[in-house]
């Protein structure tokens, strides 16, 4: 179960035709996919399309009723793969995934697609995670478009847009038997919106009828002479027919005055920016009403260029407003105009920055810039002549003051203890070479634990050691991977590469029993029963049939000591080969959410149920924090006593805690001290316990008494 | 850096709907995503279009994340709306937590004449500032001094004690300071069928937004705050309540009264001293301490204010109570300490508390907890030592709930009055001595040398490694005696070392201080 249910708001999905839906970018994708008649949805989860993922897990019902196919892809290749049944038949199917990593991921299938063509309409949704709170290396998804031929739409960020980019890709990739890229970015998915709902229709043919009436055309089969034919097929007939088609149903739109000395072209989902600078300039109204030119591209691959010529008719300037590198639409556009002996002037990385993404503010300098240079007339006196500088507020001292907050485990996250025995191993054995993986274990580089030197891939953690297999070596190297990376490709590209080439390293396997980065989605080691997937197969017996033989099962990552233990086994042991060790325990967040309403109602309804806290005795504590460096739990931090005899702070323990245990376990197995504590409390007691507690309480009370009637009592004490 | 023009649009005139920009701060965990759905909610309950942004997934896992709400008068055409705040151009800013009130300053959300900032200004400490064996927390002065220049209006108080002392999530509290700020054009009502609309934990809800709401509009008094330290103590005998057998009260009179002759200044803190030997021993702890405090005391005067005697009343109180087995089974086995996880974990009647204890103990505390001269001989055998370790040094988990669990740390406790002669006291009183002496003999030369020597003693904190960890920063920070001596900046000096020593954990900012301070004598002679 994922960590975030749509189940409510699938019920949208429902809406008719003349209906107003509301709702977020990522439900609004799903329901244009069904108002298009999609066969076959699949995908792979990852931030900003996991909700799609999920919206569409939680949707099964009503993709059964239409006769949709949905499936949880083993990763972004397998969905893409998946779209093979686009080809030979006319079935509409959409892939889904995060993008750059999963483009890369599904590049293989991507191209093999591409050559082959498609007959069904295949639309490939990608998630493009760049900029601020992206968690990915900052690339284009662009690239991708243009070294397999395939369109790319990046439409205007607003509901109405992009619902309209989803059945406009259908038809693109139909007409041009060419797959389609729709690029929406992570602000777009989780937008809050509106648009007039259609209908949903069932697919013409469904998997079930193609199974029935099986085809196949050698022809577009990816293999010599075919693959040739596929090449020129590319440029001379598939090409013109997706211009055609841009051209005729207007993808690319067209804003403010006809004419004018300068214009701005932009990527479709720079749209709002663009307005936002103009707006700040003077130079738009509220709904984006303004004289410049505009030149919108919803569709930036490819390029339409008799729009583009016609555009810059009668322009001296046009900025290219192009977010991220290398400016592929820029150089192009250069290309086109040098070509056709134009004089307009083409500006882009000029005023815009080559890097990063395309902020409030970086848009208002750049187009401010470019105005101010090129057509300063249009600007009013302040913005031509600012008098005003600054703001006069300093905060240069604040910036040393406010202190960093990247992301990190939750409160009782199970990967905390075992990065905490891994820091208490080399504290022992001394440094090691560890190499990480993708997942929210990553978080272990970070303070306080700053482990793991480098992230290569999903599943790649053992596969980026595999060069540290030496017989020189006196140490060995200590890999991680997750679960979810386990099962995306981990299992044949770190384990069994690791095992067929006799490499002598350290791998731990982190099970938390689901994809728990992307939002807690079940795989097949989930040990949850799920209504349409298959799931609890163990990974420890995936690693067996691999050929691994040194196998460990530490079932309970909180048990600091066994963990420690164990790594040191498998670091310091003589067996050759590669040393595996799953540590499972399950994801704290998706844990609580799936326990916590069945124990307040356990509590409510009367049962026993124990509950466990931790706490600090704040008099023994002597404010070190050590154990806050063995932890980074947000549930333990620090507090002042009142006590003017005490100059630093002490541990403390909030109400959040969920008494997973690693405060307790890492005092003992790193010998810290003994102002932990864990209250366990009974509710709803047993006779027995009631009997027990009260014999307890008089025997306690007694020796209690004994002593305290016999010393000094301070009130305050 | 190109200045905007907020008022100015040319193109739409008077007529033209302004745009409400709205952004939310948060730590990730906070529920900033419900505070913008109800936000959105009002808007549109008042005839607002609406639109809300956020950047979910990893980038929200405690981390600080941001949520962003436009709005506009709906006029049945649909505004273009941006998805990212930007820099100048926030008219309210609400961060949950008071650094992410910095950061937002910082990243140029706030504007002065422009933004309202409404900030909850409890703490969430970054792991940064929790790692520390020292005191690393960021100022928060520093936070509200600037967002009081930089933002039109600044409202700051505790929104998630609110929320907690409601039952409610710090989300609901936000929302009623928002609406009580009037910043947006929105009744309560609105805001109050936002939340019921929600349909979950809304009576709560309720009650926080409420009670955020009055303190945001001024109707609620501030709850008062402690009045300011330092107290002044005019007798010892009459301050603070102390019980017990009469023969034990009059021996701490005899004591307490001892203090009422130490000049004022020094009365507070000598008072709290005592309090704490005898708790932590016995009255007769108590003379030897004020025994010792006294040499301080006559070395003393008032034209530096009595800072020596200050230090040394604390630190030679803190010297003495060391951290040993005793007194860890000791203030786990009282009736006080029960009652205080009872009331910290909230054990409600007709449920049972069971109480488990973490201990590690080595050869180092067993030894140190027998007789002196058999723990010596112990310690000088490494064979034994280490046969004894195999045997004690491994975690044991006690039940202080249960009778045997209890009545071991109970006995343990009850060794106190055999302390004296116990090997970790002759130790720690062996160090103590040379401590003092060494400070106190650097007062007729330098006497803020004196008080820096016994403020070092702060560094000495911790159990086994940490401790003994502790005890190399403290002794490499005295180290450095040799290498100031004579010179006037010298105090200057063991500070600086000292507040180095408690930046990391290993010490490693020390030694590169301590490095500065071999090469200050190279130079010209000063």
């Amino acid at each position: 179960m994922a960590e975030r249910s749509f189940a409510k708001e699938v019920e949208k999905l429902r809406l008719g035709a003349g209906e107003e839906f509301a709702g977020e970018g990522i439900l609004a994708i799903t329901k244009a996919l069904l108002q298009c008649g999609v066969g076959y949805v699949g995908g792979y989860q990852g931030a900003p399309i996991s909700h799609l993922m999920d919206v569409l897990a939680d949707a099964q019902d009503i993709l059964g009723e239409l006769g949709v196919h949905f499936e949880a892809s083993a990763s972004e290749a397998t969905a893409t793969a998946m779209l093979a049944a686009s080809v030979h038949y006319p079935i509409r199917g959409a892939a889904t995934f995060k993008s750059t990593v999963g483009t890369n991921v599904a590049s293989d299938a991507l191209a093999n697609l591409a050559s082959g063509g498609v007959t069904g309409g295949a639309l490939i949704i990608v998630g493009e995670d760049y900029g601020e709170g992206s968690s990915i290396m900052q690339e284009r998804s662009h690239a991708f478009a243009m070294k397999s031929q395939v369109w790319l739409l990046d439409p205007r960020p607003n509901l109405p847009s992009i619902v309209k980019a989803v059945e406009d890709g259908f038809e693109l990739s139909e007409v041009s038997n060419t797959p389609v890229m729709l690029q929406v970015r992570i602000r777009c998915c989780h937008v809050h919106g509106h648009f007039i709902a259609k209908d949903n229709k069932r697919p013409p043919m469904t998997v079930a009828d193609a199974l029935d009436a099986p085809r196949r055309d050698t022809g577009r089969i990816v293999l010599p002479p075919a693959s040739f034919l596929h090449e020129k097929e590319k440029v001379a007939k598939r090409w013109p027919a997706a211009v055609d088609f841009i051209t005729k149903n207007r993808i690319n739109e067209f804003f403010g005055s006809d004419h004018g000395s300068v214009g701005i072209v932009m990527q479709g989902g720079m749209y709002n920016s663009v307005i936002r600078a103009l707006q700040r300039l003077g130079l738009a109204d509220t709904y984006g009403d303004t004289d410049v030119p505009l030149y919108v591209l919803n569709a930036v691959y490819p390029l339409i260029d008799d729009e583009f010529l016609a555009f810059c008719e009668g322009k001296q300037a046009v900025l290219m407003v192009e977010e991220g590198q290398p400016n592929y639409i820029e150089q192009a556009f250069a290309a086109m105009l040098h070509k056709a002996g134009r004089g307009t002037r083409l500006v882009g990385k000029e005023h815009l920055p080559m890097a990063g993404e395309y902020t409030g503010q970086v848009m208002l300098d750049g187009i401010g810039a470019f105005l101010r240079a090129e057509a300063p007339h249009l600007l009013p006196g302040e913005v031509r002549a600012p008098n005003k500088v600054g703001d006069g507020v300093d905060t240069a001292d604040l910036i040393n003051v406010v202190p960093g907050r990247p992301p990190g485990f939750c409160i009782g996250c199970p990967e905390r203890p075992i990065f905490a025995a891994t820091k208490l191993v080399e504290q022992e054995l001394g440094k090691h070479h560890i190499a990480s993986d993708i997942g929210c274990h990553l978080f272990s580089i970070m303070p306080p634990f700053e482990l793991g030197a480098t992230t290569m891939g999903y599943g790649l953690g053992p596969a980026s050691a595999s060069a540290f297999n030496s017989p020189d070596a006196k140490r060995r190297s200590i890999s991680f991977v997750g679960d979810g990376g386990f099962w995306h490709n981990g299992l044949t590209s770190s384990i069994g590469n690791a095992v067929f080439n006799k490499n002598d390293g350290v791998i731990v396997i982190v099970d938390n029993f689901y994809s728990a980065a992307t939002g807690g989605q079940d795989i097949l080691s989930s040990r949850a029963g799920n209504k349409t997937k298959s799931t609890k197969h163990p990974i420890t017996e995936a690693v067996k049939g691999m050929g691994v033989k040194w196998l460990r099962h530490v079932d309970r990552t909180y048990d600091v000591g066994k963990m420690q233990n164990t790594l040191r086994e498998a670091l310091t042991t003589d067996e050759k080969g590669p040393k595996v060790i799953v540590a499972s325990s399950e994801c704290m967040l998706n844990r609580q959410r799936r326990e916590k309403p069945l124990v307040d109602k356990a509590i409510k309804g009367g049962e026993r149920v124990v509950k466990p806290k931790f706490g600090v005795d704040e008099d023994i504590c002597t404010g070190d924090h050590a154990c806050m460096r063995l932890s980074g739990c947000p549930s333990l931090s620090v507090k002042s006593l009142d006590d003017p005899l005490r100059d630093d702070p002490v541990a403390s323990i909030d109400q959040n805690c969920v008494g997973c245990g690693n405060c307790g376990e890492v005092a003992d197995a790193a010998v810290l001290c003994p102002s932990f504590y864990r209250a366990d409390v009974v509710h709803n007691p047993s006779r027995w316990d009631r009997f027990l507690e009260a014999a307890r309480r008089t025997t306690i009370g007694f020796l209690q008494r004994h002593r305290e009637n016999r010393r000094l009592i301070f009130a305050d004490a | 850096m190109l200045e905007p023009v907020p008022s100015l649009h040319p193109r739409s005139g008077a007529a033209d709907e302004p745009v409400i920009k709205l952004a939310v701060l948060a730590v990730g965990g906070q529920g900033g995503g419900v505070l913008a759905d109800w936000i959105t909610d009002v808007a549109e309950r008042n005839g607002y279009v609406a639109q809300s942004t956020s950047v979910a997934g990893v980038a929200q896992r405690t981390g600080a994340t941001i949520y962003y709400i436009e709005m506009a008068r709906d006029t049945g055409r649909l505004p273009v709306f941006a998805l990212s705040p930007s820099q100048g151009d926030v008219d309210i800013l609400i961060a949950a937590e008071l650094m992410e009130a910095g950061r937002a300053i910082i990243r140029g959300f706030v504007t002065p004449n422009r933004t309202t900032l409404i900030a909850s200004s409890h703490r969430i400490a970054a792991v940064s500032e929790k790692i520390e064996p020292g005191d690393g927390r960021a100022s928060s002065s520093k936070v509200h001094a600037t967002a009081e220049a930089a933002s039109k209006r600044f409202i700051a108080f505790d929104m998630e004690k609110i929320a907690a002392d409601n039952g409610s999530m710090i989300s609901a509290s936000l929302l009623g300071a928002l609406a009580g700020s009037d910043a947006l054009p929105f009744t309560r009502e609105s805001y109050e069928q936002a939340i019921g609309a929600g349909g979950r934990g809304v009576k709560a809800s309720l009650a926080a937004f409420g009670a955020a709401f009055d303190r945001a509009r001024g109707t609620a008094a501030a709850p008062s705050s402690k009045p300011a330290e330092p107290a002044i103590v005019e007798s010892a005998l009459g301050a603070g309540r102390v019980s017990g057998p009469q023969n034990l009260l009059r021996g701490w009179h005899a004591q307490a009264a001892r203090i009422d002759l130490m000049p004022v200044a020094v009365r507070d803190m000598a008072l709290r001293g005592l309090r704490k030997v005898v708790d932590y021993q016995d009255i007769a702890y108590g003379r030897d301490y004020l025994d010792r405090l006294d040499n301080a005391v006559a070395l003393d005067s008032a034209g530096h204010a009595y800072a020596l005697s200050i230090a040394a009343a604390k630190h030679l109180a803190n010297a003495m109570c060391y951290d040993d087995m005793i007194r860890v089974a000791d203030l786990k086995t009282r009736s006080t300490r029960d009652r205080r996880v009872r009331k910290e974990v909230g054990v409600k009647d007709g449920s049972v508390l069971q109480v488990t204890e973490y201990f590690h103990p080595r050869i180092e505390e067993f030894c140190g907890t027998l007789p002196a001269g058999l723990g010596s001989y112990i310690e000088s055998r490494p064979k034994l030592a280490a046969f004894l370790d195999r045997r004690i040094n491994h975690g044991r988990r006690i039940r202080t709930d249960s009778f045997a669990g209890f009545a071991a740390l109970w006995f343990i406790g009850g060794l106190r009055r055999w302390r004296r002669s116990l090997l970790r006291h002759k130790v720690e009183a062996a160090h103590l001595e040379r401590w003092y002496a060494l400070a106190l003999g650097y007062v007729p030369a330098d006497y803020a040398l004196a008080v820096e020597i016994l403020n070092c003693r702060r560094l000495i904190k911790g159990y086994s490694d940490t401790h003994v960890r502790a005890q190399s920063k403290f002794d490499r920070v005295l180290s450095a005696l040799d290498l100031l001596k004579g010179r006037d900046d010298a105090a200057d000096w063991i500070r600086r070392l000292r507040e180095a020593a408690l930046k990391d954990e290993k010490g490693d900012m020390l030694d590169g201080a301590l490095k500065t301070v071999a090469t200050l004598n190279e130079g010209a002679p000063r």
